[in-house]
């Protein structure tokens, strides 16, 4: 409890000196649309306080249903590429690939195929979620050791017990690892996505959208606030899966050990 | 009257996919309850012999019988017990010793009834919710034991199980687990690389010579039973454990250098 107290301390001393950085930079005098203070952001984010949550709701929105429709998706590939090991060899070069083309490169084609909306926004996140959860959970399914294998078929466990009493549970610390990673760049996603599809909702715009509107009306104190939203919304996402794998997992799994690490 | 023999090796040979040759026409059969403890140096194929008679793989050349049926179709009389405890780590204890019957589709009160009853026979009824990362290796082992019995095998197959515990814990399992041989009268096919256990436990032992694996000496043990900590103590028991050193040693030397 007290090693508790003591990291809280710190990392709030850490912000301190942060904040104090930052403001030094007005009092030396940099003009507030290039800097400015953490006052005046803050003041921002008080006025425009219910235009920057709806924000905030319209970017997670997109993140999650992009990640979850990402997890659902993924499993089922990682499940296929578990069990045929040709598909795998033939596919698995394509998922890397998936990973590895700028999002920012593809949200535009999104676009032009899904219109503009909440279903491009989630889509360009789904495709960035997606190869994290494929590499992981397939990992997971094949990793498993041959001795386990062995006491399965000594019990004459058919394919379809194994797949569910041994590959899958043992599949599942992989699949966390994999949303974990996922998690975070979902809402990265959703945002790329709204800088090129504008408004998801006729009217009003998640955090890509304010980003593009605040950087166009020289707004930096609003586009600071945006900035920040942004971050911290990543960092709920990560933390939320962090939770739910803990709360699953930690009776038994090696890595989620309930006590804290020395 | 001929009776089965409850494992019959007959002339086998394992040939490996690489090519190397495991087992070199192996013959050896196994009476109903014999202890015989398979013995040799690494690369003498103990283990490979292991898993032909499991069924889980097949032989290149030669037969073997369990029960006089094929190994693949016996599966239900053997038990096998692994070098690590194979302990699935998302199950409490008292699920892991139920796998098998869980697997097997037997109906959940006879279920929790068997579990229990061999729960308490291993002294691990103080344990059954835990799971297996808060367990000692001793303590794993005993599980994957009790889940190995808890199908009342007639044939168990053990593959070094307690080579990676300390030599205290070896001990006490190995008396515990002739306590329960002389209670359950299973056969009993034991891979092992230490001679003092191999002594200890078995009714008859079997040298192998590596590259390729193939039977040097067969040699009955004829220690008095009931075993149990002081016969380690015996000079007979010494006697027996030189004897079966030196066998192994010539075994040793005679092999032709490891590829």
């Amino acid at each position: 409890m007290k090693r508790h107290l003591w990291f809280a301390l710190n990392s709030l001393i850490v912000l301190g000196v942060l904040l104090l950085i930052w403001q030094s930079g007005v009092w030396l005098g940099v003009p507030p649309y290039m800097l400015p203070g953490p006052l005046v952001v803050g003041e921002a984010v008080v006025n425009r306080f219910p235009s920057l949550i709806r924000s905030l709701w319209l970017t997670s929105e997109a993140a999650a249903l992009g990640l979850g429709a990402s997890i659902v998706v993924g499993v089922a590939i990682a499940l296929a590429f578990a069990q045929w090991r040709w598909l795998r060899c033939l596919l698995f070069p394509y998922t890397i690939l998936l990973q590895t083309v700028p999002i920012v490169a593809i949200a535009p084609l999104v676009l032009m195929w899904a219109g503009n909306g909440l279903l491009s926004v989630a889509l360009v996140a789904f495709i960035i979620c997606l190869p994290p959860i494929i590499a992981n959970t397939t990992q997971g399914l094949i990793s498993v050791e041959e001795n386990f294998l062995h006491l399965f078929l000594m019990h004459k466990a058919t394919p379809v017990q194994v797949l569910l009493h041994l590959r899958l549970p043992h599949a599942l610390p992989h699949l966390f690892t994999g949303i974990r990673i996922s998690a975070g760049i979902s809402v990265i996603g959703a945002i790329t996505g709204e800088l090129f599809a504008g408004s998801s909702r006729v009217g009003e715009g998640g955090l890509g959208y304010s980003i593009l509107y605040a950087s166009g009306q020289l707004e930096t104190d609003y586009l600071f606030a945006l900035v920040l939203a942004a971050s911290a919304l990543g960092f709920c996402f990560f933390f939320a899966t962090m939770f739910l794998e803990w709360y699953l997992l930690h009776d038994w799994h090696e890595a989620n050990r309930s006590d804290i690490p020395e | 009257m001929v009776t089965t023999p409850e494992i019959a090796i007959d002339q086998v040979s394992k040939q490996f996919r690489g090519g190397s040759l495991a087992l070199d026409n192996v013959s050896l059969t196994v009476e109903k309850g014999e202890f015989v403890s398979l013995l040799g140096p690494s690369g003498c194929g103990k283990s490979t012999l292991l898993r032909l008679v499991s069924g889980l793989t097949p032989a290149t050349q030669g037969t073997i019988t369990v029960n006089g049926i094929e190994p693949a179709n016996a599966r239900e009389l053997m038990s096998f017990i692994f070098q690590d405890a194979t302990l699935l780590p998302w199950r409490t204890v008292e699920q892991n010793v139920g796998l098998g019957l869980e697997l097997e589709g037997v109906a959940r009160p006879v279920l929790e009834k068997s579990v229990n009853a061999m729960l308490s026979l291993v002294g691990l009824e103080n344990l059954a919710q835990r799971y297996p990362r808060h367990l000692s290796g001793g303590m794993k082992m005993r599980v994957s034991i009790a889940r190995a019995l808890v199908s009342r095998p007639r044939i168990l197959l053990l593959d070094e199980p307690f080579a990676a515990l300390d030599e205290m814990s070896r001990d006490r399992l190995n008396e515990e687990l002739l306590r329960l041989y002389a209670e359950q009268h299973w056969t009993v096919l034991f891979v092992t690389h230490s001679v003092a256990e191999a002594v200890f436990l078995s009714s008859r032992i079997v040298v192998l010579a590596p590259h390729p694996g193939r039977v040097a000496h067969v040699v009955p043990i004829d220690l008095p039973w009931p075993r149990t900590a002081d016969t380690r103590l015996s000079d007979a028991f010494d006697e027996q454990v030189t004897h079966v050193s030196r066998l192994l040693r010539s075994v040793q030397a005679a092999a032709p250098e490891a590829r």
